[in-house]
């Protein structure tokens, strides 16, 4: 089992992109816990949210501690949080920490795109593009998992960020 | 079909495969998004319900009274505050034989003012009729949801659903959506009628006798309700209890709700190194699972996510009175306090060496 952590501002889309990632595990074949931060989350404040990912049906419900993976959705995080795991995947246009790190400019893929709300850049769908690379899924079932989170227009956007940052997440290790 | 959806939308979806005629509910965290989707889906016209808001919990359950004794199908949701709200409803509902059904997220009862769970508040039900069932995941929640309108039509005894707040209702995981229910639900048959022109009374001032009377059937009606779990004809089976490793159990964990995933993974763990344990996990409270707990051999843990100031967890309580064995109850994750595999592998580790005091942490 796969155990993921998620650090983003309230308003990045942490709790969607969790949700986005347990669809697209669930098209892979496989079962998923997407799990909100419980209690209040506020826009701008830190919110953790939380991704099991396993082949077989998952039946804890407790929180994660230990996680495998932690996603970080703006370099900012890393003033606040000490952050440790085997592997970090960050929003960032460099590595920004040891160990063995995956890194992508999901803003600028956001912003590129006018994936922007209330003048910032709204990086779900990218970091979700990325971390579906780290876990091995294929694009088509996040394409099909963001498909079924947006409509419309919203979702061609989605979905191309989505696809821009699974193109070109980058492995650093040190 | 399988898709990810949270405790709450699981529920959600049941009661509009269950075509429920009738909603009222007033919003209170846990439970808001399952009426919040509830009203997106009468919105939509995707159920075809009369969705009352109320200006309080006391008042949903009494526009859901009415409806049901008028011969709705009909369902509300509550959590911790709001169901005590409610509680004198409850009774009225249960002792007037309607088949409502409600879910409960359960909730810490405040004060200090929690939004966490704790099985407090859904303990406070188990003297007032209702058959009370607790979920483990989304898709007991959404199963029990079904069975419940099911069940409740049947004896003609209200129904709750306990889902654990956020650990249940706002944790998105995968559940298998029946696609349609192929009759396992027919249109709800009524045994008193009230309607226009026909004026019956309902809950009126009588002889003392007939209020004990009224207890005596719903008991006997109460009795029914396990056999009619077992043979519902629902798409999955289900029981009173889950039977966990109990085969050749020397130990056994009595508990309920979601944290009894944590508690299985722990079982696995400590059965890897021989030691022989399992778990009976309760699905229902109310009625109360006694020839399960009677027939017991071995020694039994009950952990309760619960407490009664005064005497001790409700759960161990209730198996203590049953029990032809030795039973230790243990008290745990109050107020929504984080208990999980490691700690279960722990707490369980202690009991097997006779070292397990009554509280966790």
């Amino acid at each position: 089992m796969l155990e993921v952590m998620i650090l983003s501002f309230g308003g990045q889309g942490g709790v969607t992109a969790a949700r986005i990632l347990a669809i697209a595990a669930l098209n892979e074949g496989k079962f998923a816990q997407a799990i909100p931060q419980f209690g209040a989350e506020r826009r701008g404040a830190l919110v953790r949210s939380y991704l099991r990912i396993s082949d077989r049906p998952i039946r804890r419900h407790s929180s994660i501690k230990d996680p495998d993976v932690v996603a970080i959705f703006s370099e900012k995080i890393l003033g606040i949080v000490d952050v440790s795991a085997e592997t970090v995947v960050i929003n960032s246009k460099e590595p920004k920490i040891k160990g063995r790190v995956y890194y992508v400019d999901a803003s600028s893929i956001a912003l590129d795109l006018g994936l922007i709300s209330a003048g910032w850049p709204i990086v779900n769908t990218a970091m979700a593009g990325a971390m579906a690379r780290v876990f091995g899924f294929s694009i088509e079932s996040l394409k099909k998992a963001i498909g079924e989170t947006f409509s419309g227009k919203l979702a061609e956007l989605n979905v191309k960020a989505a696809e821009k940052a699974y193109r070109e997440v980058k492995e650093w290790n040190a | 079909m399988r898709k990810i959806l949270t405790g709450n939308y699981a529920v959600a979806e049941a009661v509009k495969l269950a075509d429920v005629e009738f909603i009222a509910a007033y919003p209170i965290t846990p439970q808001t998004t399952i009426v919040e989707r509830l009203a997106e889906m009468v919105e939509r016209g995707e159920l075809n319900a009369e969705f009352v808001r109320v200006e309080s919990e006391h008042s949903a359950l009494a526009a859901v009274y009415g409806a049901s004794a008028g011969g709705l199908r009909a369902f509300t949701a509550t959590s911790s505050h709001g169901l005590l709200y409610m509680y004198e409803m409850c009774w009225w509902v249960a002792n007037s034989r309607l088949p409502v059904v409600m879910a409960v997220v359960t909730r810490t009862i405040g004060p200090p003012w929690n939004i966490h769970t704790e099985h407090t508040d859904i303990l406070t039900l188990r003297d007032t009729g209702w058959i009370i069932a607790m979920s483990e995941n989304a898709q007991e929640a959404l199963d029990l949801t079904l069975l419940g309108f099911k069940i409740a039509e049947q004896v003609n005894l209200p129904f709750a659903i306990g889902l654990d707040g956020f650990q249940v209702s706002h944790t998105a995981e995968v559940v298998d959506v029946p696609e349609s229910l192929d009759g396992f639900l027919p249109k709800r048959e009524r045994f008193f009628v009230i309607e226009p022109g026909n004026p019956i009374t309902v809950g009126g001032l009588t002889e003392n006798e007939c209020s004990m009377t009224i207890r005596k059937e719903m008991a006997k009606d109460m009795e029914r309700v396990g056999e009619l779990v077992r043979n519902s004809g629902y798409v999955r089976d289900y029981d009173l209890v889950e039977e966990y490793r109990m085969e050749d159990a020397e130990y056994v964990v009595i508990s309920m709700g979601a944290w009894c995933g944590d508690m299985k993974d722990a079982i696995d763990i400590l059965r890897e190194k021989g030691v022989q344990i399992g778990m009976l996990r309760l699905r229902f409270v109310r009625p109360f699972p006694k020839e399960f707990v009677e027939k017991l051999d071995c020694k039994v843990l009950v952990v309760d996510r619960n407490y009664s100031v005064g005497l001790g967890g409700i759960i161990a309580t209730e198996v203590k009175s049953i029990a032809n064995c030795d039973v230790h109850g243990i008290v745990a994750g109050l107020g929504g306090v984080d208990v999980g595999v490691d700690d279960f592998v722990s707490m369980f580790r202690k009991f097997v060496r006779g070292e397990l005091k009554g509280w966790w942490p």
